[in-house]
């Protein structure tokens, strides 16, 4: 088995703001050997009538994971390190709940395979001491990989926020998202 | 011993009593109570009926969680309307194609279909021929004053003949050796991967990837061991290949319920999950208010409003309408869309 090396002072930091939807992210996601060459990070307009701003989306590692709790086969599983791991390909039925249910819009359905996949923060490489692909390529830090305090230095002005509001739920994360100061919370709506 | 009984699942704990149950009463009535039941087989059914009785358990267990339920429920709601037919046959098909054959493991790529087919195969015939025999079921027999011609007896009743030596008898005395070698070609296969997938060797475990590979060939290779016995060492080493084949298999039975095995019977639910989709987009697509396009059934957002509902989660507004209205890429939208807006409040777009 291999050894787990997996540096828990290492945290994701994301500022879709700085995207500049130019789809590096995707072609190195396709790179993660867990993910078999497909890509798993979501580069979309935001609205393409009114303007060119890109979001970009990479799963959050949310605490308490909406995917993992509707999926009716139990393929969905957090590990000690707070990872929640693409769908177990033996278990899972292919159903979509976790699709519709993630409050982020990350899961993707496979539709031939049956098989849900998802970004696991390309464990790979991240259980061995390494970058996530994405953030190692991403030319303008919309993806950030590394510790808090190297981009709090980076970012004077900006905070990490890991809690977010939609509707009446509140969702903490792993993965955190770069805020004005004194922001606590993302309240999508 | 007072606490295991007090955290037993009750419902679960009937229903498994009921399957073990019924698992004997076959056995009794398939064998003519015991007349055709050979004993020396008897610890492969006490493993059987353990297993049937914890597949039970779990998997009444597995049906109480708010999704299954839901999927148990509505594919059963939706088979039994007045589509019967139409979905019966489908999901036959489907059986067919999805479990017999697992063609949607070629999507995920074809050496491992392959592989998941040999193995699958061998188990699923090993399975078709060792149960009735421990049941008692089947047996076969030499008539007195006869003894060129074997007699296969089912339920007690003669159900045909073949002569000793003959290609006939040589295939099906042979029926499990055809099994193992598919198993273990399949299992290789399949272990070939773990060794060279940088994916797989990442998030691998050695519980749940490896020891199932290596269980499999265990039993096949004990169990090429016995015929390998009989057939060249003229049963000279018979009891240690019989008793090495009886562990091997009695773990995996016993295993069954709990470990990966336990996907086999899960995968059954891929059919009800295809016709829920199926009898879902018939009844109308949900729209998403963001994108304006079509992106799963209405049928399925409600649904699943009302089991984050039961799990704990509450994505409903204000407005009363919800975050789960939004397709995922509405999801993605509606939050750099705030984030934005957050931003924009700040009086700096970057910082
Ligand atoms: S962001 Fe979505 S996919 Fe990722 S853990 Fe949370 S609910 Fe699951
Ligand atoms: S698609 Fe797979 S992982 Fe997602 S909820 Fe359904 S069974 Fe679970």
């Amino acid at each position: 088995m291999p050894v787990t090396d997996y540096h828990q002072e290492m945290a994701f930091f994301v500022d879709m703001q700085r995207c500049i939807g130019c789809h590096a992210c995707e072609m190195a996601c396709a790179e993660c050997e867990t993910n078999g060459q497909e890509s798993m990070i979501h580069v979309n307009y935001v609205n393409r009538a009114e303007s060119v701003q890109t979001t970009v989306q990479v799963c959050m590692h949310c605490e308490d994971p909406a995917c993992a709790n509707v999926c009716p086969a139990d393929a969905i599983h957090k590990d000690e390190f707070g990872v929640v791991h693409s769908a177990n390909t033996s278990r899972c039925i292919g159903c979509s709940n976790c699709v519709l249910a993630c409050p982020f819009g990350v899961p993707k359905k496979m539709e031939e395979a049956e098989l849900m996949m998802k970004c696991n923060m390309c464990y790979d490489r991240t259980s061995a001491g390494k970058k996530p692909m994405c953030a190692t390529v991403c030319p303008s830090q919309a993806l950030f990989y590394g510790t808090r305090e190297e981009i709090e230095r980076m970012r004077p002005d900006s905070v990490p926020v890991n809690s977010f509001k939609f509707g009446k739920e509140e969702v903490n994360t792993k993965v955190s998202i770069m805020m004005p100061k004194g922001t606590h919370q993302l309240i999508v709506g | 011993m007072n606490r295991l009984f007090r955290t037993l699942n009750k419902k679960a704990l009937i229903k498994a009593i009921i399957a073990a149950v019924l698992v004997i009463a076959l056995v009794l009535v398939g064998s003519r109570n015991l007349q055709n039941f050979d004993p020396a087989l008897i610890a492969y059914l006490i493993g059987t009926i353990f297993a049937v009785f914890g597949i039970a358990y779990r998997y009444s267990i597995w049906l109480q969680r708010p999704p299954t339920r839901l999927y148990w429920r509505r594919s059963m709601q939706f088979l039994f309307s007045r589509h019967f037919i139409p979905y019966f046959l489908r999901s036959l098909r489907l059986f067919f194609r999805n479990i017999m054959f697992q063609r949607f493991l070629v999507y995920r790529g074809r050496r491992r279909w392959i592989g998941h087919f040999l193995l699958a195969t061998g188990c699923m015939l090993a399975f078709a021929i060792t149960i009735p025999l421990t049941f008692g079921w089947i047996h076969f027999i030499l008539k007195p004053g006869d003894d060129t011609t074997y007699y296969a007896y089912l339920f007690g009743f003669e159900a045909g003949s073949f002569a000793l030596g003959s290609t006939l008898a040589f295939i099906a005395f042979h029926g499990l050796v055809w099994c193992s070698v598919l198993v273990t070609v399949g299992a290789v296969i399949m272990m070939k991967r773990r060794f060279t997938n940088g994916g797989l060797i990442a998030t691998q475990t050695f519980g749940n990837d490896w020891l199932p590979l290596i269980l499999l060939i265990a039993i096949s290779l004990t169990g090429l061991g016995i015929s390998y016995d009989y057939t060249f060492l003229g049963g000279k080493t018979y009891q240690f290949m019989a008793v090495t084949h009886a562990i091997t298999v009695i773990l995996f039975l016993v295993w069954l319920p709990f470990g990966k095995f336990f996907h086999i019977f899960q995968r059954l639910a891929q059919l009800g999950a295809n016709l829920y989709k199926k009898e879902g987009s018939r009844r109308g697509m949900a729209v998403c208010p963001h994108t304006k396009k079509e992106f799963a059934a209405q049928i399925h957002v409600d649904d699943l409003k009302k089991v984050t509902e039961k799990l704990g989660f509450n994505f409903g507004k204000e407005d009363g309408t919800s975050h789960l209205d939004l397709s995922p890429e509405g999801k993605r939208s509606a939050l750099a869309r705030a984030h934005f807006e957050a931003r924009k409040e700040s009086g700096h777009f970057f910082g």
